[in-house]
């Protein structure tokens, strides 16, 4: 494990460095156009247009440091609890993030249970859970948004809905194949121990499954955040980095779309790294070894 | 004739669910403006055609689907690449995990500010998300092959190009359908995202967030089936073709 880990750091280190100077060096071709008026008043030349073209105000490419500095300005500069506050639009993001992620693993769930135990259910149910992922849900999430506001569900819970719908799937279909995953001897020694469905699924199905749970839990929660963001294209007054990025878009803003971007992918990294953690964690406490 | 049978509990399943859905609207009255009722979307589906035709070929032909293939296709490439040069591969798998589990599609306001309204942002949308998923999988999928069959490939003194288009791109098919099918829903929502962030005056997108404005959401729900039937139809059609190229794949022996 040790070795292998060692044998990354590198290579990523190396293209990670790629990718950063590829991103300067393109945002000098990106913004000189726009930025060519203020190029000849400095003076022209290569130093002025480096100058100019990763320092611009409203670039077309921002340059990375553009984007950490806009980042620091609106996380740690600006009191977390101002609209003004990037961490602010984060917190809204991720509360509704995690409401539907925990209504989505708990649907899914149970519609894992449910199909386990019941060949109707399994027939009826699995190829529309199937269909139900073919339908752009993201795409309509506008009107669900619009529609529940109007029958007066506001704020937190319409979005946690979108969420919820985009992260059961993989959690359902994660669940069935883990709780159907004990070896047929093992459920064979169950029966021989009378034991009922219940002890079946409470002793050894859900024990299972728990590799297969965590697996799915973090496609889950990736999905949940990408469903909250789009959620909250639509409802620009109430916060969230969707709104950031819509507001920051109609007013011409680009620093601000970027940042909430920004914002947006260190969430999902950080969410899908503390899953991770608690896989191990579990599994540690389970017995496996590190 | 078992076959048919198979299908029995989700039709049914569907046929009532339309059926409480059309019930319900019409008992309690609720006013179409929160719920149309089926019959309502159908009538309109059926009314708006062409509308919806226009709809389609703007969001579906001209955007989805080039795009869909572009950025599976340059995925593809990169996974090529990324085994071909193991260095490559080690850097650039940690960082493509890392960026597959992003909410890429909040890209789509920032494409739509460099490349203006049309088409062109919406496919730049859908190639950034669907690299990545492609890289990812077939980057797996090229190390599936077992080392028995590649010992074997060595010892007949194979090359590089032959042991890939012989062996190792057959089993990584798999991989790479799983990952075709997880990029046809990211395209689709891609597609109508990007609408969101002004476009032309025709695309689902566009008229999904008009139509929800507007308060006419028969016709919302009529794109809506649009996207569902055009979104199964994609993936039936991938699953249809990835059994034809899979055949050997344990899933589906018999």
């Amino acid at each position: 494990m040790r070795t292998e880990r060692k044998g990354h750091v590198l290579p990523v280190a190396v293209i990670s460095i790629c990718l950063i100077v590829a991103w300067y060096l393109a945002a000098i071709p990106m913004n000189e156009s726009v930025a060519q008026s203020k190029i000849q008043a400095a003076g022209g030349g290569l130093f002025n247009t480096l100058a100019v073209t990763w320092n611009f105000e409203r670039p077309v490419m921002p340059a990375p440091h553009q984007i950490m500095n806009e980042m620091w300005n609106t996380m740690v500069l600006v009191a977390p609890w101002k609209v003004k506050s990037l961490v602010f639009h984060c917190w809204v993001t991720l509360s509704s993030t995690l409401l539907g992620f925990i209504l989505g693993v708990a649907l899914g769930i149970g519609l894992a249970v449910a199909i386990v135990h019941s060949t109707l259910l399994n027939k009826a149910l699995m190829p529309w859970i199937i269909i139900s992922q073919t339908i752009p849900i993201l795409a309509i999430a506008p009107m669900i948004i619009v529609v529940l506001g109007s029958v007066g569900l506001t704020g937190l819970l319409p979005k946690s809905l979108i969420s919820m719908y985009l992260c059961f799937f993989p959690v359902t279909i994660g669940m069935v194949k883990g709780l159907t995953s004990p070896e047929v001897y093992h459920l064979d020694l169950m029966r021989t121990y009378n034991a009922s469905r219940l002890q079946v699924l409470w002793k050894l199905r859900f024990p299972a499954s728990v590799p297969f749970l965590f697996t799915s839990l973090k496609v889950a929660i990736a999905i949940a955040l990408t469903g909250a963001i789009v959620g909250e294209l639509p409802t620009g007054a109430q916060g969230g980095l969707g709104s950031r990025m819509l507001v920051g878009f109609n007013f011409g803003q680009t620093m601000q779309v970027w940042a909430a971007l920004f914002a947006g992918a260190i969430l999902a990294a950080v969410l899908v790294y503390s899953i991770g953690r608690i896989e191990k964690f579990v599994f540690a406490a389970r017995g496996a070894k590190s | 004739m078992n076959r048919i049978r198979e299908y029995v509990p989700a039709v049914a399943l569907g046929l009532a669910v339309i059926s409480i859905w059309e019930c319900a609207v019409r008992v309690f009255n609720i006013s179409p403006i929160l719920l149309p009722p089926p019959s309502a979307v159908y009538v309109r589906f059926m009314n708006s055609l062409p509308l919806l035709g226009g709809d389609f070929v703007e969001t579906i032909l001209k955007a989805m689907i080039p795009g869909w293939m572009i950025g599976s296709l340059a995925g593809l490439a990169g996974a090529l690449l990324c085994d071909r040069l193991p260095f490559l591969r080690r850097g650039l798998l940690p960082l493509g995990n890392l960026v597959s589990v992003l909410p890429l599609v909040g890209v789509a306001p920032i494409m739509v500010m460099w490349f203006g309204p049309g088409v062109a942002p919406k496919i730049a949308v859908i190639v950034i998300m669907t690299f990545f998923p492609m890289l990812v999988n077939a980057t797996a999928g090229l190390q599936a092959s077992g080392q028995l069959e590649r010992d074997l490939m060595q010892s007949y003194g194979s090359s590089w190009q032959q042991s890939l288009l012989k062996l190792r791109l057959h089993a990584a098919m798999p991989f790479i359908f799983n990952a075709l099918k997880i990029n046809s829903t990211l395209a689709l929502i891609g597609a109508i995202v990007s609408e969101f962030f002004g476009t032309l005056v025709v695309g689902m997108g566009f008229r999904i967030q008009t139509g929800s404005g507007s308060q006419s959401l028969d016709l919302v729900w009529a794109e809506i089936v649009v996207a569902a039937i055009t979104g199964s139809a994609f993936y039936g059609l991938l699953a249809l073709l990835e059994r034809r190229v899979t055949f050997w794949h344990p899933s589906y022996r018999r």
